[in-house]
C-alpha cells in the first residue's frame, strides 16, 4: 500500500470546531512466572519457541488451566482502578483465524469480566484532575509473535514468508477498557499520555507487571472521535492500534483529532476502522475496516470453569495493595519539603523510590536528592541504564555522606571513592585508605603549597591584598592542583586570607 | 491361545496374577487374533506390537521378581484413536492428522501405563468422533463382527468391534452423544459414559468439550468397572475434572443389588421409531429386574424431545471452535495451493483437503449457530434446552434411583444405508444424547438379539451425576439375570468371523 498523506486541520482550528472523545484499551502483560493457562515460563527475549508446552501450541487434546496468580494480579489491578470485582466471571472464546493464535481462538473474557465499573483520577502537569471511568478490566492470553520476512512493509501483505514465535502465546494479559472520556477538550492529547502513564505506574507499583512499554508490557489502543461543538452525540471513532510509548500516545491522539477534523470539515464521514501508528512520520494509516459487527463468534469457554471470588479473598488481596502512586507522591513531597519542580524532576528521573530508601537509610532529603539527581543520574546516563540499576545502595550513600560531613573527604573525592566501591575495592573507608584519598588537613603541607601558589601568581596576590577578595579563587585552584585535590578548599581559602592579612 | 482371548479382563487378570498365563502370552494371543481377523473387521488403525510386548515382558519380569503390581497389570487394551499416545500415531480418524505423533500422553494413557497395561493399538472411529457408524473414518469403515455388512456403531465402532471380535478384552472410548454406548449396543458389548468430569479429558481430542467424556468398553460390567477405576479420578490438567475420588465401582459391580431399587422407565425413550425387537427385549429385561425385586416405575422427561435438536447446535458450535486449530501451521497436513500461497489460502486448502464431509457439515453448522445475530436463537436456546433436560432428570431421579431405556432405537444397520441421510444417522443417538446434555453417567449392556434380524440390542442405565457406582450395581445384576437366561454371554452366540485367516 502506498502511503497517502491525509489532510489534517491545525490542532487549534480543530479544537475551535470540535470536542474530542477518547477511549483506551490498554493491554498489560502480567509478570507471572508461568503463562495464563499453562505451566510454560513467562519470559522475554528467550530463544524462539522454547517457552512452550503442548498447551501453548494448541496441540490436539490439550486443555487450559487458569493461573491463580494471574487471577490475583487481575483482581489487584481491578481494585487499584476502583473497580467492582465479579463474584463469578467466565472465560470465553474469541474465534478468528490467524497464525499467531495457536488454537485460532483467543481465550478471553467477554460478557463476564473479572473487574468492572471503576474510575481513576488523572492529574495533569498543572495539577488539573480528570476522572477517567473504567468500564472493565478482563483477563486474556497474548498471541505469539509474527515476523514477516521479505517484502517492503514488514507486514504480512507482500511478505515472502513469516516466522512465528509462540513464546509469547499464552502470556497473561489484563485488558483495561475505559468508558468514553469526554470534556478533555484541547487537553485530550495530554490526558491521553497521562492516562497511559498512570496505568503503567499503577501496575508497576502493584508489582504485577514489569510495565516496560518498550518490551510491550503495556500496549495502548487509542480510540478517538470528534463531535461538533455543542453536540452530545458521539462521532464515529477510529482505533489506533499499538501506540506503544507515552509520547506516541500523545502524538497519535493529536494526529487523529486533526485528521478527523479535516475529514469532517470536508463533509465526508469518518470510516470506522483501525489505524496504524507510524512513529517516523507521526501519522496514522488505515488498517482493516472495523465494525461493531466484527464476528468473533464468542461463546463461553467450555474447557474452563467460572472464576469464583469471595469477600475474604478479595479483602485479603486489597490488604496487600501498596499505597496508590498518587497518594504516595503527595506524602513523599510533603515529607521531603521539595518544591514542585524539584519533586517533578526526581519523579521524571525515576529515582523517587531510591531517594525514599536513601532517606530511610539516614541522610537528609536534600542530600539524597543531590546524590540521585547528580552523580548517580550522570553515571546512569553514560551507562545508559536506570539510576537504580547502577548498584548504588542507600547504605553506600550514607557512608559517603558521613565521610564528607566529617571532613575526611570532599565532594570531588567522594566521586573517586564511589568509583572504587563500584569497582569492588571495598567499603568507602577502605577505598579512601587504599587510594590515599583523605583530605589533607595538616596545615603544614598546605601552607607550603599556598606559598608556592602565591609566588607563582604575584599579581593575583597583590589584588587580594588590595581588597579584591573574590580573586582568591585562582590561588585556591593552584593549591588544589598542587595537592591533587586532597585539600579542604574551605580551609585553604581561610589560610590564604590569613597569610595575606585580609579579612574574609 | 484361543482360550485366552475369550476370557474376561477380570478372569485374565486372575490368571496373570497366579502366573498361570504370562502377560507376553496374553498380549501375543490378542496380537495374533488381530492379525487373523482385523483384515475383515478393520477395528485397528495402528497395531502397537513392539511396545505392547515390551510392556508385557516387563510385567512378567516384575511379577517374577515378586513386585506388587496393579491388578490389571499385563491385561492388554485397545485405545480409540481420538486419545493421544506417545510412540504411536494419533489420527482422530482424519486425513488432517495422518502421520502425526503426539509428544505427550493423555492422562488416561498415563494411568494405563502406570497400571502397566500393554496398549495393543489405536482403534478406528468416525472422523473426530463425528458419526454413529464409523463410516466417516478417513481410513475406511469398521465392520460389525456379528455381520460384516453392517456398521459397528459410532463413533467408537473400532473399540466396540475390537472387544466384540476378541481382539482386545478392554478398550477406551469417548462418548459425546453416545459414541461409547451405541456401538456397545449394536456389537453386544458393554460401554460406559462416566459422569462428566469423572475421567480426565486431557489428551482426548476435543469434539464438543462440554459433552465429551472418556469411558470404558468391555465385554462384562465388572470389566468396565475395573477399567473405570484405573482411568477415573481428579486430574489437575483438566479444569472440568471432578475432585471426588473415583469411588468403589468394582465393589459395586461385584455386589450387584436391585432389591427395593426404583427403576424408572423413561416414557419418551420408547415406542415410535424403536424397532420391535429392541422393545421386546427391553420389556423382558424390565420383567427380569422386577422378578429380582426392583420396583419399575414410569417417569416422564417431556423436554427430551428437544434434546437431539439442541445437541446438534451445541455440539457443532463447540466443534467448529475446537477444530479451528487444524490449519496446517503447526502440525498435521499442510496443503499449499497453486499460485500465491497466502496464509488464508494455505489454511483453506489444508482444511478443504484434510476434513471429510461430515466434519465440514458440522463446522459449517456450528459456525452459523455461533454467528452474531443467530447466537441467541441457536446456541443460546440450545443451552436453555440443556437446562430443561437437566431439570427433567432431576425430577425423574426423585422418583427413581436409576433410569432405564433402550440404548439405541435399532440394531446395526447396513453399511452405506444411512450415509446419504445425516438426519436418519443422527436419530441413532436419540436415547444416549440426554445423558451427555446433563453430564450424568450412562451404561449400556447387551440385552439380547432382536427377533427380526438376530442382531444385538442394548439396554441403557442412567444414574445421577457422581453415582456411577449405581450403574455397576444394577448393571451387574441385569447382566447376570440375562446370562442365566441365555446360558452364557451373548457374544458366545456371535457367528465366527468370515474371512479369518
Amino acid at each position: 500500500m502506498t502511503a497517502v498523506h491525509d489532510e489534517v486541520l491545525s490542532f487549534d482550528e480543530a479544537m475551535e470546531k470540535y470536542d474530542p472523545a477518547l477511549g483506551f484499551e490498554v493491554h498489560v502483560e502480567l509478570n507471572t512466572k508461568t503463562k495464563m493457562f499453562s505451566s510454560a515460563p513467562n519470559g522475554f527475549g528467550d530463544t524462539p519457541n522454547t517457552n512452550i508446552t503442548p498447551v501453548d501450541l494448541g496441540l490436539p487434546g490439550v486443555l487450559p488451566v487458569v493461573n491463580r496468580v494471574a487471577v490475583e494480579s487481575s483482581i489487584k489491578i481491578g481494585l487499584a482502578l476502583g473497580c467492582k470485582i465479579a463474584e463469578r466471571s467466565h472465560f470465553a472464546r474469541k474465534n478468528y483465524f490467524y497464525p499467531d493464535t495457536p488454537k485460532n481462538f483467543q481465550t478471553s473474557q467477554y460478557d463476564e469480566p473479572i473487574a468492572y465499573d471503576g474510575a481513576i483520577d488523572i492529574e495533569l502537569a498543572d495539577g488539573t484532575v480528570f476522572t477517567v471511568e473504567i468500564e472493565r478490566a478482563h483477563m486474556e492470553e497474548d498471541a505469539g509473535k509474527l515476523t514477516h520476512m521479505g517484502g517492503a512493509t514488514g507486514r504480512i501483505q507482500g511478505a515472502e514468508f513469516s516466522l512465528v514465535d509462540y513464546n509469547r502465546a499464552g502470556v497473561p494479559l489484563v485488558e483495561i477498557v475505559t468508558k468514553p472520556i469526554l470534556g478533555a477538550g484541547r487537553r485530550a492529547p495530554e490526558l491521553a499520555k497521562a492516562y497511559v502513564a498512570a496505568i503503567r505506574e499503577i501496575v508497576k507499583n502493584l508489582g504485577v507487571s514489569d510495565a516496560r512499554m518498550e518490551r510491550g508490557n503495556v500496549r495502548c489502543d487509542a480510540n478517538v472521535s470528534l463531535m461538533p461543538k455543542g453536540s452530545t452525540t458521539l462521532g464515529t471513532r477510529t482505533e489506533t492500534k499499538n501506540v506503544n510509548s507515552l509520547r506516541s500516545v500523545e502524538h497519535a491522539v493529536t494526529y487523529e483529532i486533526q485528521r478527523h477534523a479535516a475529514v469532517l470539515d470536508s463533509g465526508a464521514a469518518i470510516v470506522q476502522e483501525t489505524r496504524h501508528w507510524h512513529e517516523d512520520t507521526r501519522s496514522t494509516t488505515a488498517g482493516r475496516p472495523k465494525s461493531d459487527a466484527d464476528d468473533y463468534r464468542y461463546f463461553p469457554e467450555p474447557d474452563l470453569v467460572p472464576v469464583v471470588t469471595n469477600d475474604a479473598w478479595i479483602e485479603k488481596l486489597r490488604s496487600e495493595l501498596p499505597e496508590p502512586p498518587a497518594e504516595r507522591r503527595k506524602r513523599l513531597q510533603a515529607d521531603w519539603g521539595y518544591s514542585d519542580a524539584e519533586f517533578r524532576d526526581v519523579v521524571n528521573a525515576g529515582v523517587m523510590s531510591s531517594v525514599e530508601d536513601t532517606v530511610a537509610a539516614g541522610v537528609s532529603p536534600a542530600v539524597a536528592r543531590k546524590w540521585w539527581m547528580g552523580e548517580i543520574s550522570r553515571r546512569a546516563k553514560i551507562a545508559d541504564v536506570e539510576p537504580a540499576e547502577l548498584g548504588v545502595t542507600p547504605e553506600l550513600i550514607v557512608e559517603l555522606n558521613a565521610l564528607i560531613e566529617s571532613g575526611k573527604i570532599n565532594d570531588k573525592l567522594s566521586r573517586e571513592v564511589l568509583d572504587g566501591v563500584l569497582a569492588g575495592e571495598g567499603t568507602p573507608a577502605q577505598v579512601v585508605e587504599a587510594r590515599g584519598l583523605a583530605v589533607v588537613s595538616d596545615d603544614g603541607p598546605l601552607l607550603e603549597a599556598i606559598d608556592g601558589a602565591l609566588a607563582a601568581q604575584p599579581d593575583v596576590a597583590e589584588k587580594i591584598r588590595g581588597g579584591k577578595v573574590q580573586a582568591v579563587g585562582a590561588i585556591v585552584g593552584g593549591v588544589m592542583k598542587a595537592t591533587r585535590g586532597q585539600a579542604d578548599a574551605g580551609r585553604v581559602r581561610e589560610l590564604i586570607l590569613q597569610r595575606l592579612g585580609v579579612e574574609g | 491361545m484361543s482360550e485366552i482371548i475369550r476370557l474376561s479382563a477380570a478372569a485374565l487378570a486372575q490368571k496373570l496374577q497366579s502366573r498361570e498365563v504370562s502377560a507376553v502370552d496374553a498380549t501375543q494371543a490378542h496380537l495374533d487374533r488381530i492379525a487373523a481377523v482385523d483384515g475383515s473387521i478393520n477395528a485397528f488403525l495402528h497395531v502397537n506390537t513392539q511396545e505392547a510386548l515390551l510392556v508385557a515382558a516387563e510385567v512378567d519380569k516384575a511379577r517374577a521378581d515378586g513386585d506388587t503390581l496393579h491388578p490389571l497389570a499385563g491385561v492388554p487394551i485397545a485405545v480409540k484413536d481420538l486419545i493421544v499416545t506417545k510412540g504411536q500415531p494419533t489420527t482422530a480418524g482424519s486425513k488432517i492428522l495422518e502421520g502425526w505423533h503426539s509428544p505427550y500422553d493423555a492422562t488416561v494413557i498415563r494411568r494405563l501405563r502406570e497400571a502397566r497395561m500393554p496398549i495393543l493399538g489405536k482403534t478406528n472411529l468416525d472422523e473426530f468422533a463425528m458419526g454413529s457408524s464409523t463410516e466417516h473414518s478417513a481410513y475406511g469403515p469398521t465392520r460389525n463382527p456379528w455381520d460384516l455388512d453392517r456398521i459397528p456403531g459410532g463413533s467408537g465402532g473400532g473399540s466396540a468391534a475390537a472387544v466384540a471380535a476378541f481382539e482386545a478384552p478392554l478398550a477406551l472410548g469417548t462418548d459425546t452423544g453416545g459414541s461409547i454406548r451405541q456401538p456397545g449396543a449394536v456389537t453386544g458389548t458393554v460401554g460406559v459414559k462416566p459422569t462428566y468430569g469423572g475421567v480426565s479429558r486431557y489428551g482426548a481430542i476435543a469434539m464438543a468439550s462440554s459433552l465429551d467424556q472418556i469411558g470404558p468398553v468391555s465385554r462384562t460390567v465388572l470389566d468396565s468397572a475395573l477399567l473405570h477405576e484405573v482411568i477415573g479420578g481428579h486430574d489437575p490438567h483438566d479444569s472440568t475434572s471432578l475432585t471426588d475420588p473415583v469411588g468403589a465401582l468394582v465393589e459395586a459391580a461385584r455386589r450387584g443389588e436391585v432389591k427395593g431399587l426404583r427403576v424408572g422407565v423413561i416414557k419418551e425413550l420408547s415406542g415410535e421409531g424403536y424397532q420391535t425387537g429392541v422393545l421386546n427385549r427391553f420389556a423382558e429385561s424390565l420383567d427380569l429386574l422386577r422378578s429380582a425385586g426392583a420396583e419399575i416405575v414410569e417417569v416422564s422427561c417431556p423436554n427430551f424431545k428437544y434434546a437431539l435438536g439442541a445437541y446438534y447446535l451445541i455440539m457443532p458450535s463447540e466443534a467448529s471452535s475446537n477444530l479451528a486449530k487444524y490449519d496446517g501451521v503447526r502440525f498435521g497436513l499442510r496443503v499449499v495451493p497453486e499460485g500465491a500461497p497466502t496464509i488464508e489460502r494455505v489454511m483453506g486448502a489444508t482444511r478443504a483437503a484434510g476434513f471429510g464431509d461430515e466434519v465440514k457439515r458440522r463446522i459449517i453448522l456450528g459456525t452459523y449457530a455461533l454467528s452474531a445475530g443467530y447466537y441467541d436463537a441457536y446456541y443460546g436456546s440450545a443451552q436453555k434446552v440443556r437446562t430443561l433436560i437437566q431439570r427433567d432428570f432431576n425430577a425423574a431421579f426423585t422418583q427413581a434411583d436409576v433410569l432405564i431405556s433402550p440404548t439405541a432405537p435399532t440394531t446395526a444397520f447396513r453399511l452405506g444405508e444411512k450415509l446419504d441421510d445425516p438426519l436418519a444417522m443422527y436419530l441413532n443417538d436419540v436415547a444416549t444424547i440426554p445423558a451427555n446434555m446433563a453430564g450424568i453417567p450412562g451404561l449400556s449392556l447387551p440385552n439380547g438379539l432382536a427377533d427380526e434380524d438376530n442382531l444385538p440390542v442394548g439396554i441403557q442405565l442412567l444414574a445421577p451425576a457422581r453415582q456411577d457406582a449405581r450403574l455397576y450395581r444394577v448393571g451387574a445384576v441385569l447382566e447376570s439375570l440375562l446370562e442365566d437366561k441365555w446360558g452364557g454371554p451373548l457374544l458366545a452366540q456371535a457367528p465366527e468371523i468370515a474371512g479369518v485367516k
